[in-house]
């Protein structure tokens, strides 16, 4: 009980809410660096697996590449970047976290967009295609918005892993909410690590939540009901380690 | 001696500190095998409970999506007060953690394996008189078992990569390289961190390949774990 007393005292304070190490600045800090992550990851990975799901050749390759890189830890890239001093201190550590958050991020929209292009009902395409479409036609009118539900839960499953990871990057260079976290657990202070946990779960939730918003709005209506369950599906099976990893 | 010159690589590095290094990997093996059973034991009666009880399925995988999404750095430090930040208390903290973000893979795939087992099966045992449970014991849970086991890769590659954050609450097994090396800024350890690692979750998902082969022998592997997984 007087742990959570603790804890309340804690983001009651006003000092905490204010300056350089307050709460807001910490938390936009995050923010801006999980943002500038997923976009990054979206314009790479996304658009590598529309061209790879398009076409329809080479994607398998594309997508166990993806996903035996997802065994590489997150901690060893960024220690492994964080102490090349051409990256170490670059942007103030931001350089170091974004490079290595982006490799996390790309595997699941890669692998998502690619089965996403790839699950659009070869009629559907066929028939596009006999009513005269271009190849860029198919893509922007048909394929786009049939694989969009996929992309977006690649896009959310990223985004949460993102945010969820960028806590690590305070521990090599940048600081953010995890700066609570690991302050907390180096000086055995477990009223601001929790905190810190508290706000970056609440961060999570809110970009989960709110990428789920931004999906329905997205989804053509006659696809809102019967993706969900085909969604969920998919997710999962986009987790799957390539077989021989 | 390390410090001042930090190539690439450096192999004496691996000869000089093998026994160190070798100490870590079993470390690893144990927080991930630990990590996995314990969830595999907790996640299929949570799984038969979901699948056969409609009431129980939202609360199970909301629970398990929470748990999912909570970061691992973050519910260790929620976990510490309770549980305890140094070890061996903190093996507690880490494997409970470790365990809550294997819940929802594999809970998640055994419903999906014991929804697909085709009706046809399910009759054929009740006319020939097995019980609901003996069902479920010898014709649902065997067919759901390639489902089963697609979630079991997954959730071993994932909770194997996740190990290593454990090294901040003084754990991590292969995590050690990786902050040493960080701490004197010397690639070496990092890169033994990274390539052990990866080759660990390699040889983990051949032997649960193989395993698969073994007691599910009536299903062509790669295909079914392709469906789901």
């Amino acid at each position: 009980m007087s742990f959570l007393s603790h804890v309340f005292e804690w983001f009651t304070t006003s000092s905490n809410w204010t300056g350089s190490q307050g709460i807001p600045e910490l938390f936009w800090r995050q923010l801006t660096l999980s943002v500038a992550v997923v976009l990054t990851a979206v314009a790479l990975g996304g658009s590598l697996g529309v061209v790879l799901g398009h076409t329809g050749r080479g994607g398998l390759v594309a997508v166990n590449a993806a996903n035996a890189f997802r065994a590489v830890p997150t901690l060893a890239l960024l220690t492994l970047l964080a102490i090349q001093p051409a990256i170490s201190l670059k942007w103030g550590g931001f350089l170091a976290a974004w490079l290595a958050l982006t490799a996390l991020a790309i595997p699941p929209i890669l692998t998502n967009t690619y089965v996403g292009m790839r699950e659009v009902d070869a009629d559907v395409r066929d028939a596009a295609k006999a009513m005269g479409l271009t190849g860029g036609q198919v893509l922007r009118t048909v394929e786009a918005p049939l694989a969009l539900p996929f992309v977006m839960a690649g896009v959310r499953t990223a985004s949460i892993e993102v945010v969820a990871t960028s806590t690590l990057a305070a521990y090599v260079s940048y600081t953010d909410l995890g700066t609570y976290v690991i302050t907390g657990l180096n000086t055995n202070d477990s009223v601001v690590a929790f905190s810190g946990a508290l706000l970056v779960a609440a961060m999570a939730g809110l970009v989960a939540l709110t990428l789920g918003l931004v999906t329905r709005r997205l989804t053509p209506v006659p696809l809102r009901r019967q993706t969900r369950s085909r969604l969920l599906g998919a997710r999962n099976s986009l987790r799957r380690p390539a077989a021989g990893i | 001696m390390l410090i001042g010159t930090n190539p690439f690589f450096r192999w004496s590095y691996v000869t000089s500190q093998w026994g160190q290094i070798q100490g870590d990997l079993v470390q690893h093996i144990e927080l991930a095998v630990i990590a996995v059973a314990i969830g595999t034991l907790i996640s299929i009666p949570l799984a038969v409970l979901a699948w056969r009880y409609r009431v129980v399925r939202s609360p199970v995988f909301g629970l398990a999506s929470a748990l999912y999404i909570i970061p691992s750095l973050a519910l260790f430090a929620i976990l510490g007060p309770i549980t305890g930040f140094v070890p061996p208390a903190s093996y507690t903290t880490a494997e409970i953690a470790l365990v809550g973000y294997t819940l929802l893979i594999l809970i998640w795939n055994t419903v999906a394996g014991l929804e697909a087992v085709p009706a046809d099966a399910r009759e054929a045992a009740t006319a020939m008189g097995y019980s609901r449970t003996s069902a479920l014991l010898r014709v649902d849970l065997p067919l759901a078992l390639p489902y089963i086991f697609a979630g079991l890769r997954v959730a071993m590659a994932t909770t194997i990569g996740l190990v290593t954050v454990t090294a901040l609450i003084g754990l991590g097994g292969l995590g050690q390289q990786i902050t040493y090396g960080f701490n004197i800024a010397y690639n070496t350890p990092i890169i033994v961190g990274l390539v052990l690692s990866v080759a660990l979750a390699a040889v983990a998902d051949l032997l649960l390949v193989g395993a698969q082969r073994l007691l599910v022998p009536w299903s062509r592997t790669g295909q079914r774990a392709g469906a789901v997984g």
